[in-house]
Order: structure tokens, then sequence, then C-alpha cells
């Protein structure tokens, strides 16, 4: 009895252990920094170190001050490249989910229906480049697709153009630079949710008379929403905010919303605009992020 | 499966595997070319290992490696022990206040845009410079700082669902036979997701070694990681020395991913035959 009692007694504050150090480090490291960000989106420029003037004041009459400057977020509603940012990333990421589904879909459903070792194999192949730098990834797509570069070498040298192709900072280059990195992320929550798909569904389906591609779209395809959802949001959400990429593959004409973080901040040092503006986006973002976790609970709630 | 299907899901899958293993396999050839103009072949003097002979004197490239190899030795360490425990606490505890929080602050860096995570905790580190005076300045450590708080969200993930998929019945037969939770937790639970929390170090390794927004974020002057330093030169055009680097990281990352995978697999297979 008092075994059981100091093990309770135990497990509770123990419990309280374990979860303590990452929860403080996440409220620190995580929570907190964005109610910073908040606050200097409300700053304003200032000639100083760090380049914002303080929120808070304490002027000579022992009153505290709260000055708030709305003129960050004016200027992003009032000027245009702002919103063209925006909604060029969300058709960019959008686009580029799509890509990665019809890519990955095939993909992960050829793995999840190949036998033990073929299957074993093949996910290690699709895991490989995940672990090798997305960077050094990107980079090998400058030396195919420039001008003097392996594609238009080999186009030219079959005759089929006669003049090298522009591919290189374009939007397709940018294109084919986020499906190509982020079609792994779409590949594994998918293929995990396949693995689990009863196939005998399929037979009896095929058995009574339903033909492959209808049986695909009445069966497999709904039972695997989870994992397309899932899969989809993970290239969507962090493609929306990509600036590697565009960086690297877009050119000059790129207009992404990441992009223009950055230079907001790295070469304008204006880092109240480049707080409003990720406030603005993570505000765009939250409720896909929601989503995903809701997607996730479910898919975790159906495993056990 | 049905003939022409099995034709369509076959080419399929040999269309995605060569559009992810070609941009690959071109750094690997291309890093055995003579030629300054990298992408065109220059038969006479290829292949050679020269640009190889560059990469390893070049004094700021290596400085950069070393840099970067240690935050992210640093953060793998950390973010094995933050994230063992957050996945430990999620898997286990199902019922306790602040579990949604903690689950969403856990879960959510894995998703956030890199430009507002490496924003938002270089405004923390200014602030808390003004404040409390630590830390002076940025550098190794509020890279390693920043990178723990993102790698930890992928070494809980794959430590929490490891231990949704083993067998309580052990811990709770420790537990009856009179063991104090810690033991348990150190004698049993630990080698049983050993292998987890493994994966979880290489990931974290991996993600820090490859990052190049945060770190540009929250790093210091004279504090250039790798990838930094790569970035700088990759915008300016492509390099040989750059395809070399390629190459030896994909190197690595292959025979470390097959030894431990295979490692792996033999071990599944010896605790299939004891059991």
């Amino acid at each position: 009895m008092r075994r059981a009692l100091w093990s309770e007694r135990f497990g509770l504050t123990g419990r309280g252990w374990v979860v303590l150090v990452p929860y403080l480090w996440l409220l620190l490291f995580f929570v907190v920094p964005f109610v910073i960000v908040l606050k200097i989106s409300f700053a304003d420029l200032a000639l100083a170190i760090p380049p914002y003037t303080p929120l808070l004041q304490w002027d000579d009459h022992n009153q505290l001050a709260i000055k708030l400057n709305f003129n960050n977020y004016a200027f992003l509603f009032t000027n245009e490249l702002y919103f063209k940012a925006l909604l060029n990333s969300l058709k960019v990421a959008f686009i580029s989910s799509i890509i990665c589904l019809l890519i990955g879909y095939p993909m992960a459903y050829g793995i999840a229906r190949a036998k033990p070792a073929t299957r074993n194999v093949l996910l290690l192949l699709v895991i490989l480049p995940f672990w090798t730098s997305l960077l050094l990834r990107v980079y090998a797509w400058i030396g195919l697709l420039k001008a003097n570069g392996v594609i238009n070498n080999v186009l030219m040298s079959l005759g089929l153009v006669h003049e090298p192709l522009a591919m290189l900072y374009t939007p397709f280059a940018m294109y084919v630079g986020i499906v190509y990195s982020y079609l792994p992320f779409l590949i594994l929550p998918l293929y995990a949710n396949l693995e689990k798909m009863d196939w005998q569904l399929l037979e009896a389906a095929e058995d009574l008379g339903c033909r492959p591609w209808q049986a695909f779209y009445k069966i497999t395809l709904p039972l695997s929403r989870n994992g397309i959802l899932a899969g989809s949001m993970l290239v969507f959400i962090p493609a929306v905010g990509e600036f590697v990429i565009p960086a690297l593959l877009g050119g000059p004409n790129a207009l992404m919303i990441g992009r223009i973080l950055w230079d907001e901040f790295f070469s304008n040092r204006a880092w109240p605009v480049a707080s409003a503006v990720a406030i603005l986006l993570l505000l765009l973002l939250v409720p896909f992020m929601m989503w995903y976790q809701s997607i996730q609970a479910r898919e975790s709630a159906g495993a056990r | 499966m049905n003939q022409r299907r099995s034709v369509f899901i076959i080419s399929c899958i040999a269309f995605g595997f060569a559009f992810l293993y070609i941009p690959i396999l071109s750094m690997v050839v291309f890093s055995f070319n003579a030629s300054k103009l990298v992408t065109v072949w220059d038969s006479v003097n290829s292949p050679t290992l020269k640009w190889y002979h560059s990469l390893l004197n070049n004094e700021e490239i290596l400085d950069a490696a070393w840099i970067s190899l240690k935050v992210a030795f640093i953060n793998a360490s950390g973010s094995v022990v933050l994230g063992t425990l957050t996945g430990f606490g999620l898997a286990r505890f199902t019922r306790f206040r602040g579990r949604f929080l903690l689950n969403a602050m856990a879960t959510a860096p894995l998703v956030m845009p890199e430009v507002i995570t490496g924003l938002s905790l270089l405004l923390l580190f200014v602030a808390m410079e003004q404040t409390i005076g630590w830390p002076a300045g940025r550098g190794i450590t509020t890279m390693t700082l920043s990178h723990m708080t993102f790698s930890m969200a992928y070494v809980t993930v794959v430590v929490q669902s490891r231990l949704a998929t083993f067998d309580t019945a052990l811990e709770e037969a420790a537990m009856d036979l009179g063991a104090r939770p810690l033991k348990v937790f150190f004698v049993i639970t630990l080698p049983i997701i050993f292998p987890a929390i493994l994966s979880g170090w290489l990931l974290a390794f991996t993600l820090s070694w490859d990052d190049l927004v945060i770190s540009s974020f929250t790093s210091g002057p004279g504090s250039s990681t790798l990838p930094m330093v790569v970035f700088s030169k990759v915008r300016l055009g492509v390099s040989p020395e750059i395809n070399v680097l390629a190459t030896l990281t994909i190197g690595v990352v292959t025979l470390i991913i097959v030894g431990v995978s295979l490692w792996m697999a033999r071990s599944r297979r010896v605790e299939a035959a004891g059991a």
C-alpha cells in the first residue's frame, strides 16, 4: 500500500518533470518569439541598434506610454507588391502540391503494393534524397537547366532544338525545384496511409464487375483521403514561405512572399515591415496548419 | 495485379525515381569534370580529381564545415533529449493539463516556413540580449538553440510514433515487479526505442547541417555555416567545387543510411528469432 502511494506520488511529479523542460523550452523559443514579432510589427523603423523604436516608454511623469504604429500594416495593404507576392506564393504552392500529388500518388501506390523486399528498397530510395542537402539538390538543377546546361546540351546534340531553351530563372524552373524538393514529403505520409489499405476490397469490387479504374476511383481514392491531404499540406504550407528555391532558380522576377520577407530584413534592414509580413503570412497559414493537425489526429486515431 | 495497370504503375515509379536521381547523379558525374565550365564535359582531361584537391584546400569551406559540424553535433544531442521527453510525454501521458498546447507547439515547427521561424528567433535573441544580456551577440550558441527548437519536433514525431506501436505490457510488468518508473524507462523503454532515438539523432544532425534560412537569421559575424557559404557561392553561378561537396555528402549519407537500415533490419530479425 505504501509503495503504491509512493509510486503514484512519484509518477505525478515524475510526469511533471518529463514534460516540464520541453514545455518551457517551446514556450521560450517558439511562442515568445511570435509575441515579439507581433510587438515589433507595431514598432517604427529607427536608426538604432536594433533598428526599431520601443513600444513602451516611461515618460517624465511616471506614465507608461504605449505607442502602436499601424503604418507597417497600412504600408503592406496599400502597396500592391505584397498582395501580389502573397497571391503568387499561394498559387505556386497550390500548383506545386497538385503536381507533387500527380507524380507522388502512383509512386506511393506502387511502393505500397510491391513485394516487401522491393518495398523496403524503394522506400529507402525515396528517403535517401531527403537526407542529402536540399541546397545542393536545388543547386544541381542550375547545372541541368541553364543555357549551356545538361538538358540543353542533350536536346541540341539530338537536334531537337537549335538554340538553347531559356529554362533557368523562369517560373518553370521554380516549379521543378519545389516539386523536386518536396516530393518525398508527399510520398511518405501517403505511403504510410496506403500501406494500411485492405486490398481485398479492390479484389471484391473487381469480382463484382467493377473496372480497375472505377474501383480505384470509388475505393482506393476515398480511403486514402487523409494521406492525400496530409501529404499535400506538408508540401503546400512550407512552399508558401519558401525562400531558397525561388532565390536560386526563379530569377529576379519570382515574386514570393518568403523572398520579400528576406529582402525586407537583410537588404532594407526594415525589421518592423519584415515582422508585419511574417504576422500576415502566419495568419494566412494557421488555418492550414490546424487542418493538418486535425488530419494527423484522425490518422493516428484510425491507426489504433 | 492487372497487367496494364502494373505497366502504368511501374513506368510512373521509373519516371519518379529518374526525376529524383538524375540531378544527384549529374553532380556526381560532373565533380570529375576537368572543365571549369562545369556542365561542359572536357573529355580530354577528365575524369580528374583536381576539384577534390581544391575543395580540400579551400579554407573558407573547411572553416564553415567545422562550424556546421559543431552546431549539428550539439543540436542533434540536445534535440534527442528534448524530443524524447516530449515524445514520451505525449505518447504515455494521454491526459494532462496543457497536453493540447504541447502537442501543437511540438509539431508546428514541422510545417512552419523557415523565414518566419528564423526571423522570430532572431528577434527573441535581440530582445533577450537587451533585457538580460544573454546571449551576447549572435553566433554558434544562438544557431544551436534555434536548430534545437525545430529539430526536436522531428525527434518527437519519430519517438512518439515508435512508442505508440510498442506494447506497454512490458513496462507494466516491470512496474508490477517493483521497478521504479525511472528504472523502467532506462532498462525497458530506452533500449526498445533506441533505433527511433538513433534515427532522430541522425535526422536532427542532417536538418542542422543543411539549414540555410534559420542559420542566416541567427548567425553572427565570423560564424558562417557551410550552407551559408555554399549559398553565397551558388548565387554567383555553378562551381565545380560545389559538385565535389555534393558528391562527398551523398557518399557519406548513403553509407550511413544503408548501414543503419541494414543494422535495423538485422536487429529486427534477431528480435523476431528470439521471440
